[in-house]
């Protein structure tokens, strides 16, 4: 009872993910779908950051160099051609496992690279890796301090995919092949998979969302409300506040990284303007519009800013629309422009009410 | 004479060119009320953190349960069985009450990222026992018909009970009490003291630094008096009161002295 009462969002939003399916494929409007997909990736790194300011209170500038690192390890790792390896003994060891992917180029030419399951992983650890490193000694500080640090650690992965060789430079990595998922399913981004595609990046963020959701009502959760509001009082009961700040700014990352992974699979293209200093502003952004510990407004909101600007609403004013909406939020609406009501209360209402 | 449950051994810390403790050491017994009393600036908040692990001493040691814990974070501290309210209380204000109490039994639960994320069959065990326990202490406090209600909508003294639940949901062995009487009044502060020699009943140590007299010599086994960083009196409260230099600091010299 309890459960079907948590999960009632998640199952309203699954049927209205259906809903826009079918109204988009009835109408023929199903390139519509190209930019909700997209968005929806991108709002798996919005998720990761609402859990990460919205409820443990720690600020990031950073996240779009962790969504990079993760779109930037599936591409080289399935881009990088292994060929002259194939007769050493880790390459034997790699095809048993099935941790090989073999493909032809577009002049035919053969490319063994690594599978996108393994660089997916890969990509994950990584991102949590790098997060655990920054983490360790940034997360001691506080307030502008965080926000500043987590900054410059975007401004530097940005420099060095811009400025690596290995990871092409101004021109990104293209020709990054789909992602089989297994059962017959890929990530990828022709016109013939749309649809396929549309339901995979739900899936990823509706699951993204129960796990944050049954996150937040957990006894972690609470622990972070209590850093959020007074981290001398979380102390004092025992919580190990540095960790647990670390612990959020890791599965943040880890989020962020398999945003970007899988966008980097259904673009087949990955470039530097992903790892962008205003692209994190932006994901900052909506998580405040949504309502900064507001796990669905900020979900909500991910998908439509990005939407529509994907769609081009914005022309090229893009980063002052975003500037512009993040001052008016700060003016008008410091809570997010969704209050969603809490369903808790909700139901408590109800059922006081049938009582009475 | 038992091993004490809490002891300082010569704490020294300063701010600045400022001594504010010098040399303190003070033992508290098991099942104990030990009062802390002094002037203000005397050195007692300052005492206070550095039992509680808030800020570190410059020299000296804190021995709990015969253990060194000079320098422990205040989380491992409070892991240990110490629990603490804070002289403006801490209550976290965007939860409610309950909410509060079920923070406190942090340390008696153990679920982590990963259970939680996928909501593990023991989460729900977990979490019913904590909110049994949780409503036991609100109970026991009389503030459980205000479980429900956001922290900070709560009256000032209702405030103070609520930070007193969430502490002792920690099920501690030693409670420290950061001036809990002050924004009290009289009949609050009698209440006050009714709960915590129940406290006390129950088991746990009490350790009350105080402001205000009447509390401390009311409910105190002993007390010891701080004047400027250093222990100027300690014993039982009787004597405390009768003691000329606890007479002098807390009246001033003989009013023809000096001038």
């Amino acid at each position: 009872m309890k459960a079907v009462r948590r999960y009632m969002p998640v199952i309203a939003a699954a049927a209205a993910v259906v809903l826009v399916q079918m109204a988009l494929s009835a109408a023929d409007t199903t390139f519509y779908m190209t930019q909700i997909i997209m968005s929806a990736y991108y709002a798996l790194v919005v998720i990761g950051l609402c859990l990460l300011m919205g409820y443990a209170g720690q600020a990031s500038l950073g996240h779009a160099g962790f969504l990079a690192i993760g779109g930037y390890t599936s591409a080289v790792l399935t881009t990088c051609n292994l060929l002259p390896y194939t007769q050493t003994w880790w390459m034997s060891w790699c095809r048993k496992l099935h941790l090989l992917l073999e493909r032809r180029d577009l002049y035919d030419a053969q490319i063994i690279s690594f599978s996108p399951w393994l660089a997916f992983v890969l990509a994950l650890l990584l991102a949590g890796l790098i997060a655990l490193l920054i983490g360790l000694p940034v997360l001691r500080l506080k307030g502008h301090y965080l926000a500043m640090a987590t900054l410059g650690f975007g401004l530097i992965i940005h420099r060095l995919v811009l400025g690596s060789p290995m990871f092409g430079q101004a021109d990104g990595i293209s020709n990054v092949p789909p992602f089989e998922l297994g059962g017959g399913l890929q990530v990828n981004g022709r016109a013939p998979f749309r649809i396929e595609n549309y339901y995979i990046a739900w899936a990823a963020v509706l699951g993204a969302m129960v796990l944050s959701i049954n996150l937040v009502n957990s006894r972690v959760g609470r622990a972070l409300r209590c850093i959020h509001q007074s981290e001398e009082a979380a102390q004092s009961l025992g919580v190990n506040t540095h960790r647990y700040k670390l612990c959020t700014f890791i599965l943040s990352a880890v989020f962020a990284a398999a945003g970007g992974a899988l966008l980097t699979h259904y673009n087949g293209f990955i470039g530097p303007g992903e790892a962008e200093v205003m692209k994190s502003v932006r994901y900052l952004v909506i998580v405040a519009v949504g309502g900064m510990a507001n796990l669905w407004g900020a979900m909500l909101m991910a998908i439509v800013l990005n939407f529509l600007l994907l769609r081009g609403v914005f022309g090229t004013f893009d980063d002052a629309v975003f500037g512009v909406i993040l001052v008016l939020i700060m003016l008008f609406a410091p809570e997010g422009l969704l209050r969603m009501p809490d369903w808790r209360v909700l139901w408590a209402r109800a059922r006081g009410r049938a009582h009475a | 004479m038992p091993e004490a449950l809490l002891e300082t051994r010569r704490l020294c810390r300063s701010f600045g060119g400022l001594q504010a403790v010098r040399d303190v050491s003070l033992k508290v017994q098991r099942g104990a009320i030990k009062g802390v009393i002094g002037p203000n600036g005397a050195g007692k908040t300052t005492l206070f953190n550095l039992i509680a692990g808030t800020i570190a001493p410059h020299a000296g040691q804190v021995l709990f349960r015969g253990r060194d814990i000079t320098g422990f974070a205040p989380f491992a501290i409070a892991a240990m069985g110490i629990a603490r309210t804070f002289q403006t209380t801490r209550l976290f204000g965007h939860m409610t009450v309950l909410e509060n109490v079920m923070a406190g039994r942090h340390t008696r639960t153990r679920s982590g990222f990963i259970a939680g994320m996928l909501q593990l069959p023991a989460i729900h065990r977990e979490e019913q026992q904590s909110r049994q326990r949780a409503l036991d202490v609100l109970e026991d406090l009389g503030l459980v018909a205000h479980a429900g209600e956001v922290a900070s909508n709560l009256s000032f003294g209702r405030q103070r009970l609520a930070e007193f639940a969430r502490a002792l949901a920690t099920e501690p062995t030693l409670l420290l009490l950061d001036e809990p009487a002050a924004g009290l009044n009289i009949h609050e502060t009698e209440a006050l003291a009714k709960i915590i020699l129940k406290i006390r009943d129950r088991g746990i140590t009490c350790l009350v630094v105080e402001h205000d007299m009447s509390l401390v010599m009311n409910i105190s086994d002993e007390i010891l008096v701080l004047d400027q960083g250093q222990t100027l009196a300690e014993g039982p409260p009787r004597q405390i009161q009768r003691d000329p230099d606890v007479i002098r600091i807390y009246l001033g010299d003989e009013p023809c002295s000096a001038s």
